[in-house]
């Protein structure tokens, strides 16, 4: 295990966030031709939707983490589930504060429950948060890990079951108003969009790379103090 | 074959095992029925007198799914008090079947405590349909599938019952939807399919990683 400060993974990956994000930010505000129906504000599209999917992609990535956990019993398995799975929280509460603010502009709501998305992260983030409960309230050891590592994998399974939920749901909670048929996207704002997707990643990745180094000089400092006491 | 059979018979002893405490403390199921009567009895005071019965079908599943929370709780506690769960786990069986078993006592638990719901339901709100009935059934399964697991993982935390309702109701939300469409839409094969479908899945995993989590 490497305890080096040093981390020049890292360091490229945030640098090509930084370069990518900001590259389509720019692009998202002055280059992309404005949405005919949606106008200026449709451009909160080119954030929302690639940060959403940098959160599946967190989940997916701490499940493929936890899987591995369960398969091979290596326990640097579990610090890298889990902070995928904090990656994929903080994603997912972006998630949700950039949908809500689309839908307060275009519905001139906060909230809309026929909004198949937000609805889905919202019982994702509560699922989510009771994974950290479940954690904290766990003595550290392989026991914890393997049970975090379980409720890792639930997570993933329950993301297409909700979202299957979600859709049946929307027959008997609220009339569909809001259809969107397909992307019909121009050329270049799928360009954009790809950027965006593209730096969301990296910087989701970056922040991963961080956290984890993080939290591995916290595990060895607590050995060390542990060994000396 | 022999190994099914034995595995059945692990299965048989352990669920056994289960309703004879519940037979002889009786525990958890009188709990359960006061309970989910007394939360049918709120509920009326907690709709509006216009309200339609189609709400009242909607909080007939949530008494139903805290209901089954209570008895959830208390699923692993002899298991702890005894101190029985290392010896299960050294038992030379599988360790699913500990869970299969203890999910088929939940299971009756849960059908108990219906047999009273449904009838109260119908006698204070509105007469149950049979498409109803068989959405619980199918509940049940669900419930049991992922409740066991998840009481399990609880009963080694430090929160214990306080954490148990925050793992479980996220995965609660598919089964209330099943369970609600299936009560108060006129096409109600999709969400019993759906509820098939869930207890499936959930059964499986749970199934496959339960040995995972009350391992040392």
């Amino acid at each position: 295990m490497s305890t080096s400060l040093r981390n020049n993974a890292a360091v490229a990956v945030a640098l090509a966030a930084a370069v990518l994000l900001l590259t389509a930010i720019a692009l998202a505000l002055y280059w992309a031709p404005n949405d005919a129906d949606q106008g200026f504000s449709q451009r909160i599209f080119y954030i929302h939707v690639p940060v959403a999917l940098t959160a599946y992609a967190c989940f997916g990535w701490g499940a493929w983490k936890a899987l591995r956990l369960l398969w091979t019993r290596e326990a640097r398995y579990d610090l890298e589930s889990y902070t995928a799975v904090h990656m994929g929280v903080i994603f997912g509460v972006l998630t949700l504060v950039t949908g809500s603010i689309w839908a307060r502009i275009s519905w001139g709501v906060w909230w809309s429950w026929s909004e198949r998305q937000l609805v889905l992260f919202l019982i994702l983030f509560l699922f989510y948060s009771a994974y950290f409960m479940l954690r904290y309230s766990t003595d550290p050891g392989p026991r914890r890990a393997r049970m975090s590592a379980v409720y890792a994998l639930f997570g993933v399974v329950l993301i297409p079951i909700s979202f299957l939920a979600i859709r049946l749901a929307e027959n008997f909670i609220h009339p569909v108003v809001f259809t969107r048929d397909g992307p019909q996207m121009a050329g270049s704002m799928f360009f954009v969009f790809c950027m965006s997707l593209a730096g969301t990643l990296a910087l989701a990745a970056a922040l991963y790379l961080n956290e984890l180094a993080g939290k591995r000089l916290d595990e060895r400092l607590r050995e060390l103090r542990e060994a000396l006491a | 074959m022999a190994a099914v059979t034995h595995y059945a018979a692990d299965v048989a002893a352990l669920a056994r095992k289960d309703l004879l405490i519940e037979l002889r403390s009786r525990d958890t199921v009188p709990a359960m029925l006061l309970f989910v009567v007394s939360a049918l009895v709120v509920f009326r005071f907690s709709l509006p007198a216009d309200a339609s019965n189609l709400a009242a079908t909607g909080l007939l599943w949530i008494a139903v799914i805290f209901t089954a929370l209570l008895g959830l709780t208390r699923a692993f506690v002899p298991e702890r008090e005894q101190r029985l769960m290392d010896a299960l786990v050294l038992s030379p069986c599988d360790r699913s079947a500990i869970w299969l078993g203890k999910a088929l006592s939940v299971v009756a638990f849960l059908v108990l405590a219906e047999a009273i719901a449904l009838p109260a339901f119908a006698l204070f709100f509105a007469p149950v349909s049979w498409e109803t009935a068989a959405a619980f059934a199918l509940a049940d399964l669900g419930i049991a599938a992922v409740g066991t697991l998840l009481a399990a993982m609880a009963a080694v935390t430090r929160a214990r019952e306080l954490l148990l309702p925050l793992l479980f109701l996220p995965l609660a939300v598919p089964i209330v939807v099943g369970g609600v469409g299936a009560s108060v839409e006129p096409d109600p094969a999709r969400y019993l399919a759906f509820l098939g479908l869930y207890d499936l899945l959930f059964a499986i995993l749970a199934w496959a990683s339960f040995e995972y989590v009350v391992t040392e």
